[in-house]
């Protein structure tokens, strides 16, 4: 087969296994779409922060902070909070990357590494194929910004029991993505559960629930993964285990 | 001004992406930086959840019903969509039985 079939199949591939991604995002960026409006943003704004920031967690936590009107740096400090898992993810993708492959592979594929194209690019066996992700891409990535401006748009048309029930969408997914490893892991677990009193106590107490949503998340954040980091040092097998 | 947030959050978005793939050719060594970067997730997306999940509803037990049920989901399995699904249906029926 030469270069360009080979190619050609790799991304037909990915734009298969691209189908259920782009299923998934539909529904829950529709959701995020939700969130973007209560914040104040348009639909058009909710479709370029989706197009360029592809990150559910990240983009629910940047709308958060939109939505409180807190200032730039509390922006960047969120953002990076919330998407420091990527920083693991495209640490161990760099491990897997062809060195003789074009440099600019590099930059596009660290453009769309999400939870999802990152579990499907990593399980192939050998260097990474840039064509398989960019299939997959081509096919979800539409998906998640349409449907987080049409969450926007539809997000006052829905009845108040719809726009309620949505709203937990992305909760259930954050869900989805701590619980099967607190299973096998008990510290992450027992981390899941003092994340939770914390984070409720500090809503509740005087003086701390004072501070914004966003600064609150990333004092329990450094706080909890530094005394964890501590007490149970994670040794890792394997880099390309890390994904969450 | 809406619009500086969002080139904000798209530049250091595609920063903790881009820089490890361009830069690092060699594992980080340090433990506790990699132990750290480990929990990260977890805590974050914990501490997001709850209570905001009971606050993001109409009715609180609602979505305390909701936690319960898509703890439950994902506990036995069941992937991302799914578990989403499941907290909506929890909360649209329980806010028509509560209110």
């Amino acid at each position: 087969m030469d270069d360009r079939a080979r190619r050609r199949a790799a991304l037909a591939q990915g734009m298969r296994n691209g189908i259920p991604i782009a299923l998934g995002y539909f529904a829950v960026s529709f959701a995020l779409g939700i969130a973007a409006k209560k914040a104040g943003l348009s639909p058009v704004q909710g479709f370029l922060a989706s197009l360029l920031c592809n990150a559910s967690a990240g983009e629910y936590a940047g709308f958060r902070v939109i939505a409180a009107r807190s200032g730039l740096l509390t922006m960047a400090v969120m953002t990076f909070v919330a998407n420091a898992r990527y920083l693991l993810m495209s640490t161990a993708m760099s491990q897997r990357v062809d060195p003789n492959g074009r440099a600019i592979h590099r930059f596009l594929m660290s453009f769309f590494i999400t939870d999802e194209f990152f579990a499907i690019t990593i399980a192939r066996p050998g260097y990474l194929d840039p064509f398989y992700h960019y299939g997959a891409v081509l096919v979800a990535s539409p998906c998640w910004a349409l449907g987080t401006a049409l969450g926007c748009v539809a997000g006052e048309l829905l009845p108040a029991q719809v726009v309620s029930a949505l709203g937990v969408a992305l909760f259930g997914m954050f869900l989805a993505v701590i619980v099967p490893p607190a299973r096998k892991d008990k510290v992450i677990a027992g981390l899941i559960l003092l994340c939770f009193a914390a984070s409720f106590a500090m809503s509740r107490l005087p003086v701390v629930s004072g501070l914004s949503e966003g600064t609150r998340t990333i004092l329990l954040t450094v706080v909890i993964a530094s005394g964890a980091a501590a007490l149970f040092p994670h040794e890792e097998k394997d880099t390309q285990e890390v994904e969450s | 001004m809406l619009y500086a947030y969002i080139l904000v959050m798209a530049a250091v978005s595609y920063a903790i992406r881009a820089l490890p793939m361009t830069l690092i050719r060699k594992p980080i060594r340090s433990r506790f930086i990699r132990s750290f970067l480990y929990y990260v997730p977890y805590v974050t997306l914990a501490v997001m959840t709850f209570p905001a999940i009971v606050d993001a509803t109409r009715s609180p037990v609602a979505g305390a019903l909701a936690l319960a049920a898509g703890l439950a989901a994902a506990w036995f399995g069941a992937g991302l969509l799914p578990v989403a699904a499941v907290c909506c249906v929890m909360v649209l029926i329980s806010e028509l039985i509560l209110l």
